[in-house]
């Protein structure tokens, strides 16, 4: 495509949209206290003691740090970046406090504003809809509002730091149970080196009374983040958590590489949903988050249901595989993606469902949408073992091309070692409709609009899986990262 | 209101239209007949802007260049396509897609935009117009659909932007009986004088309802016979190969025409 036009009729709304670059690319000066560059035995020693943390997570790290060292990055995914040099990645940047905070009305005013700035809400008394916000900048956690209320009811929410500190046993029981350290390449390092992160308990049949979120924000520069969240649901319990994170512009690559584990016990639910909008680079490649993310969930428990929707419009390139292991019976996974490349973003995403117990069930849907230079690969798992009888998945894989030069793939995986599985699967690759384009432009829609309005109307499906707000925030992304896509 | 001179369009290098005339005053309404591959929907889509032709000639349209004019700029100006192939939109329902247009429209008129209670209640009178069940609003844009329903749902979107100049190309296809008297009369509800409207057809049976001031024949790229409603009549009687016999001498068909 060549450079990116707008249409000569398009109203001023529009125009200014289309003129809007990422605006989350702002840099806060804040005093940051960073570790030097590079990774060895010191620096996660270093890690370790910063965070005050016991003995059996220290030698936890060091012994993924020496399976790390033996392991070299992955290089099947469809997506092409230059190699990392992980000995000049900053592996600890934390905002010096001012001060110790005492409540979160203490919070570092210029945390504050930034946030601010990004439209999260760090002051109670805002109530940001009821949603209880983790503000995490760089490596470790700013706050965490409405613990309190939380409380009452028994469900903890803090930063993974903090749980360490505070609820050392729940930790060492579930940490690494569903991905451990020596997962995979990113997993192994998150395990090392992670810095922070979030932490939830829901106890035993409570209905978290309200939405959960962590918000990620990088800040320094030449850092790396690597959050670990773990979420754990009892039986009965219920819980939808939201993600959400930026970075500013910066012409350099930063690495992301967190790992999210879920588990879920007997008639217990999680959602999970995510808007990643982490810096993707400019038009020509430079600069951008790699987002190397492993997430899994473990329905461990009977009739327990594990749910995950992103919406992933971000990074300069994008890896991740978000996961169920259905292992009680009646066990229920799910995954809503929709992923845009834009640019010259590239994404290697989809989901790996694997089908232990009996009657498990399994759907995935996943809208995948390229403009501009744009590459976007549907990379799916689907694994039923001998013990999962009646196991049924659904797959349906949608590629949405927009302009000549973007590309869409799909590689669907599927093993079924029983007789009685069921896999069903579709799959359709559309370019954006000239025809439906002329239509909506002949009843007056300025171009922009129209595609953005196919491009929302694609995605509906996994939309109306977010929670209201979510899913306004995140057509308003869509729109804004499809902007000069056109013409 | 609508000025066409000699108004040629080509895709890659083959001419489709050869040299359009047409002119067409406020109020007035008239039908365009002609054999399949004539070049009835080419003059339709080149009207509304549709990208892919080498255009010559000219279009006025109340005084203003037509040509120069994005699609959706000429929306706002007031022309409108009841398309012979209406498209799909899956995930985008009817009902918001209405109000965006509308309100697309509004905006870049200067007018105020509608909020979604008001539109809720000129969509529901306008619907009534062509008989058309809320229902409908509800699902995707002409997603699953009929044929005779997206012809329907084209029309209920003529009654709802009110345009100055309605374009409607083989609205009647695919109609049954009854149907077909719901559109025309949909359509005849909304004649007026500000109101232009281009009926291009097949069938007389539509002109009987919808009575046109003139009727145009169109063949191979050419407009080469004009009269009033009486032409119809005449054309269904001896089909089109008089019209061509009698233009002979005028017309060097080059093969367009299938
Ligand atoms: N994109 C295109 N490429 C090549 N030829 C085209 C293209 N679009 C239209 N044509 C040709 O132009 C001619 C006129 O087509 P048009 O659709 O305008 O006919 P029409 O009069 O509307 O016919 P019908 O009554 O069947 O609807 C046809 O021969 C058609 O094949
Ligand atoms: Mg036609």
């Amino acid at each position: 495509m060549s450079a990116p036009t707008i249409a000569p009729g398009i109203s001023d709304e529009v125009r200014e949209l289309a003129n809007q670059e990422y605006k989350y690319g702002f840099v806060t000066d804040l005093d940051t206290d960073v570790a030097p560059r590079g990774l060895n035995e010191d620096i996660i020693r270093l890690i370790s003691s910063k965070k005050n943390e016991p003995e059996w997570l220290l030698e936890w790290r060091l012994r993924a740090y020496r399976h790390w060292i033996t392991l070299t990055p992955p290089t099947w995914q469809h997506v092409s970046y230059g190699p990392v040099d992980y000995q000049d990645i900053i592996y600890y940047a934390a905002p010096k406090p001012k001060k110790n905070l005492g409540s979160l009305d203490e919070v570092d005013p210029e945390v504050r504003e930034m946030f601010d700035k990004l439209g999260i809400s760090l002051g109670e008394q805002e109530r940001l809809s009821g949603v209880a916000v983790d503000a995490i900048v760089d490596s470790v956690s700013v706050a965490t509002t409405f613990k309190d209320k939380l409380a009452e009811v028994g469900v903890i929410f803090c930063s993974f730091s903090e749980a360490v500190q505070n609820h050392p046993d729940l930790v060492r029981q579930y940490l690494g149970s569903v991905v451990p350290y020596n997962d995979n390449f990113f997993a192994s390092l998150n395990a090392a080196v992670f810095t922070d992160g979030s932490f939830c308990y829901i106890p035993k049949g409570v209905h978290c009374p309200m939405e959960l979120s962590t918000y990620f924000r990088i800040n320094a520069a030449d850092t790396g983040q690597f959050e670990r969240t773990l979420i754990i649901a009892e039986e009965g319990a219920y819980v939808s958590y939201l993600e959400g994170c930026t970075a500013p512009v910066r012409d350099t690559n930063q690495l992301h590489a967190a790992v999210v584990e879920l588990v879920a016990l007997d008639d217990a639910q999680i959602k999970y949903s995510t808007v990643q909008n982490w810096y993707p680079g400019d038009a020509d490649g430079n600069g951008g988050v790699y987002n190397f993310v492993t997430k899994r969930g473990m329905a461990s428990g009977k009739n327990s249901k594990i749910s995950w929707t992103q919406v992933e419009t971000g990074s300069a390139i994008t890896w991740k595989y978000p996961g169920v292991v259905l292992k009680g019976d009646n066990s229920v996974g799910e995954f809503y993606s929709v992923a845009l490349t834009a640019r010259r973003q590239q994404a290697d995403t989809g989901s790996k469902m694997v089908h232990i117990g009996k009657n498990t069930k399994s759907t995935i849907i996943s809208k995948a949408i390229s403009a501009g230079h744009g590459q976007n690969t549907y990379r799916g798992l689907v694994d039923m073992r001998h013990s999962a009888v009646g196991a049924r998945n659904f797959t349906q894989c949608d590629s949405l091309l927009i302009g000549n030069d973007s590309g869409a793939h799909t590689l669907p995986y599927i093993v079924v070692k029983n007789k009685t599985g069921q896999v069903e699967h579709e799959a359709s690759t559309s370019k954006i409709g000239e025809e439906q384009l002329l239509y909506c432009r002949q009843r007056g829609i300025p171009e922009e609009e129209a595609v953005s309005m196919i491009v929302n109307g694609f995605c509906r499906e996994v939309f109306k899986m977010l929670p209201m707000e979510f899913a306004v925030e995140a057509q308003k992304l869509l729109t804004v990262s499809l902007e000069g896509s056109v013409g | 209101m609508l000025k066409i001179k000699e108004l040629h369009a080509s895709i890659e290098d083959k001419e489709i239209l050869r040299g359009v005339n047409l002119e067409l005053n406020a109020g007035e309404v008239h039908a365009i007949m002609g054999p399949n591959g004539s070049g009835k929907s080419t003059l339709a889509s080149v009207l509304i802007g549709r990208d892919g032709y080498q255009v010559s000639g000219s279009v006025s349209y109340e005084g203003q260049d037509l040509l120069a004019l994005s699609p959706e700029e000429r929306a706002a100006a007031g022309v409108f396509l009841a398309f012979q192939h209406p498209v799909e939109i899956p995930g985008v329902g009817n009902m918001y897609f209405m109000r965006t247009a509308l309100n697309s429209l509004r905006r870049q008129r200067g007018q105020e935009e509608l909020d979604p209670v008001d539109f809720l209640a000129l969509a529901q009178e306008r619907m009534k117009l062509v008989e058309m069940d809320q229902s409908f609003m509800n699902r995707s844009v002409n997603e699953g659909f009929s044929g005779g329903e997206k012809k329907r749902n084209e029309i209920l979107q003529m009654a709802i932007l009110e345009p100055k100049l309605a374009i409607l190309d083989e609205t009647d296809s695919g109609l049954d009986i009854d149907a077909l008297r719901i559109v025309a009369n949909g359509v005849n509800a909304l004649r007026s004088a500000g109101r232009s409207m281009l009926v291009i057809t097949h069938h007389q049976r539509l002109l009987d309802y919808i009575v046109p001031d003139r009727v145009h024949v169109m063949t191979a790229g050419q407009i080469v016979r004009s009269g009033d409603k009486d032409l119809a009549v005449e054309l269904e009687a001896n089909g089109y190969t008089s019209v061509q016999q009698a233009n002979a001498g005028r017309l060097a068909p080059v093969g367009v025409a299938r």
